[in-house]
């Protein structure tokens, strides 16, 4: 189960799932019939965005491709559209998109726009140059070719070590109870400070082999790029593991059956590790209070640790808030684990 | 005897219906986790790009380049949070992520525009998450190229105007898309948790052998430890359902009836998935973590946030296996494209299949662990 999990996970995230848009199905009704059409057919294809799956005779044909899911994007071109872009008039072009995903739409818009414009300049008549009169010049950093599994990789990282360390640790001590060897350990000498801390240490260990394996596989399989410091990683992660395995501990330790455990670490880390902490979110373009929210989940401050060293390679100086976020995490967690145990204790 | 097994399959679904509301924690799950993801998906998920904090590096400080700000924030996509003289700043804000966005007017911008002379304004993004920087660079370069269009003395009159619409979504908000796709994945969650936990607890509880040696039929003791949770779910269904309608606005354009209609063959697959997970796990702690293993796979591969069309073709023909993904086209078709029974037979065709399919292979194995 704990290595079980994060293969899994990696192998998923890593092969099976991207934002990243190719061959999105489009239809093109072109009404103008010319080379100058063809060329933007062309252009669009050649670019690996978009697929031409089919070429509509009229414009009611663009509704059933649409609404089946069949494509995503259509085209019209109109009957002038060569005589305009010969003649240096603006030669006006219709794109419809399936906008029931916004996100998937967005993007397709965007580089549609982009494909259309250089071969607008391409294309223009002789003695005609189409500088524009606004050049914008986008560059990217940290992810230069804007490969989503840059950016999901070093969160699952994160996501990965919230999950198994609160469910594995959930576990532990419910399952004393429920094998009915607590009162042996209550009635052996060690303290309760010892027990939490036996409890936790192999499950530290766990927990880094987990994030030295799924780094390693991240790296050589995935091709993320590693740009950071391997021990600020290593401390780092450490931090928030104590801090995690706390939460699982003390969960456990206020659960007498393994089940409610595991329904109880399960609600309060599976989803809010996913949807709220810029995994795949960005925190920044939540609501206010929902933002509030986000700073009381701890997987949220080393999603930032692990993009920052993986991809920005950044040091400590600026990470130092992330760092001291959870450490504070970490320290919480084990008093909090260390006062629930002895509840039950007493 | 008709009569009779309608009466005994009623009662055991009428206990079946009391256990389970009875029990505070399935009482709460199934009233709390629907609201809870919808909240979340409602509010918290979205893709769309609003309000994106953005450096400006202005070295021309012109009336030019104020207004060429301007433009930038009053589309409403970004929001200037830090001004600054010096480029270095820039590395500064991407590193510490407190930007996601900077814009660099180079001196000079003003004397360039009045010539008409090609002036430059060069844009940098923090490509960590590459999703939002990819919706935000496609943002602001069609901002400037509008604002180009409109403001700039231009000499070149041709070029290609792409005009753009967005069908079934005109705001493209993600909202619209991610709110009926909690539709799918609480029920299918819903059924999948209560229907393996009540037949594992049956037999962790040892009274599993009690309901052998009734006089319930294998066929009735399946019917109704299945059909109480589909009732369940079906109730979270219209609950979803109205307050995606109500509080979010999502639109319902198509039938109502027929999101209803082919939910039944898709709450049937789940829960014969349930029954499946219940033949193979002992403890209630094992088919607990069975179900999770199960459910992440399937959300993860349905579409539900990563469009199936962009997975390589292997993972692309596992999708066809899963109920969500079919059930989740069939949503998202109905609430906004008002889409019919005409488009989307080929999906509920798939559900029926599925469907049964699960169903059969769980009752085989079902007849065979309690023999």
């Amino acid at each position: 189960m704990a290595f079980l999990l994060p293969a899994i996970m990696l192998l998923l995230f890593g092969y099976a799932i991207t934002w990243d848009l190719r061959d999105i199905p489009t239809v093109v009704y072109d009404q103008d019939l010319s080379a100058r059409s063809r060329g933007l057919c062309d252009a669009l294809r050649a670019s690996g965005y978009f697929t031409l799956v089919a070429s509509l005779p009229g414009t009611r044909e663009i509704a059933p491709w649409l609404e089946r899911g069949r494509a995503s994007l259509a085209l019209v071109i109109p009957p002038d559209f060569a005589e305009n872009l010969d003649a240096g008039r603006a030669a006006p072009l219709q794109a419809i998109v399936d906008g029931s995903d916004a996100n998937t739409a967005t993007i397709a818009l965007a580089y549609a726009q982009a494909i259309v414009t250089s071969y607008a300049a391409r294309s223009a008549p002789p003695g005609q140059t189409l500088a524009p009169p606004l050049r914008v010049e986008s560059r990217i950093w940290y992810n230069e070719e804007l490969v989503s599994r840059n950016m999901i990789v070093p969160g699952l990282v994160a996501v990965i070590m919230m999950i198994i360390a609160a469910m594995l640790a959930s576990l532990t001590i419910s399952r004393e109870w429920e094998g009915g060897t607590m009162e042996q350990l209550i009635a052996t000498p060690v303290t309760r400070t010892e027990i939490v801390i036996g409890k936790m240490l192999p499950y530290v260990a766990i927990g880094l082999v987990d994030v030295a394996v799924a780094s390693l596989l991240g790296v050589t399989v995935f091709r993320v790029p590693f740009r950071g410091s391997v021990p600020l990683l290593g401390i780092l992660s450490l931090a928030f593991l104590v801090g995690s395995l706390g939460l699982g501990l003390m969960i456990s330790a206020g659960s007498r059956t393994q089940l409610m455990a595991m329904q109880l670490s399960m609600m309060t880390t599976y989803l809010p590790a996913y949807l709220l902490s810029g995994f795949m979110f960005a925190t920044e373009l939540m609501p206010r209070v929902l933002r509030l929210v986000t700073h009381l989940i701890p997987a949220r401050y080393f999603i930032v640790v692990t993009r920052g060293i993986f991809l920005k390679g950044v040091g400590a100086d600026v990470l130092c808030l992330q760092g001291l976020a959870m450490i504070a995490y970490a320290v919480l967690g084990i008093t909090l684990a260390i006062r629930a145990f002895r509840k039950e204790l007493g | 005897m008709r009569g009779a097994a309608g009466r005994r399959l009623s009662v055991l679904v009428h206990k079946e219906l009391i256990h389970t509301l009875r029990n505070p924690r399935l009482r709460m799950m199934i009233v709390m986790a629907p609201l809870f993801q919808l909240m979340l998906f409602g509010y918290a998920v979205s893709t769309d790009v609003r309000h994106a904090p953005v450096l400006l590096v202005d070295h021309d400080r012109t009336q030019a380049s104020r207004q060429l700000a301007e433009a930038l924030t009053g589309s409403g996509y970004f929001r200037i949070v830090e001004r600054s003289d010096r480029a270095s700043d820039l590395v500064a804000a991407l590193d510490r992520g407190r930007v996601l966005m900077g814009v660099e007017i180079p001196a000079g911008y003003a004397r360039d525009r009045a010539r008409g002379t090609g002036a430059t304004v060069q844009l940098l993004f923090d490509g960590t998450n590459s999703n939002m920087a990819t919706v935000a660079r496609g943002y602001a370069e069609r901002i400037f190229a509008r604002y180009a269009v409109k403001a700039l003395p231009s000499p070149v009159t041709g070029g290609i105007d792409l005009r753009e619409r967005a069908w079934y979504n005109p705001d493209l908000l993600s909202r619209n898309y991610n709110v009926p796709g909690v539709l799918a994945t609480i029920t299918f969650m819903i059924c999948l948790v209560l229907t393996s936990l009540a037949v594992v607890r049956e037999r962790e509880l040892g009274t599993l052998e009690q309901l052998m040696v009734s006089p319930l039929r294998p066929g009735e003791l399946i019917a109704g430890k299945t059909i109480p949770f589909m009732l369940i779910a079906f109730g979270d269904l219209v609950l979803v359902t109205v307050l995606a309608l109500v509080w979010f606005r999502v639109p319902l354009r198509g039938s109502a009836l027929l999101l209803f209609g082919a939910s039944v063959p898709y709450l049937l697959s789940a829960v014969a998935l349930g029954l499946l997970i219940s033949t193979v796990s002992a403890t209630q702690r094992e088919s607990y973590l069975t179900t999770f293993l199960l459910f992440m796979p399937t959300m993860l591969l349905s579409g539900f946030m990563f469009p199936v069309s962009s997975m390589p073709a292997f993972f692309r023909w596992i999708t066809l296996a899963n109920p969500l993904r079919h059930y989740l086209e069939i949503v998202r078709a109905v609430f906004l494209k008002g889409a019919g029974l005409s488009d989307l037979w080929p999906q509920c065709l798939a559900l029926v299949l599925i469907g049964t399919a699960v169903l059969a292979l769980a009752a085989t194995r079902f007849h065979k662990t309690v023999r």
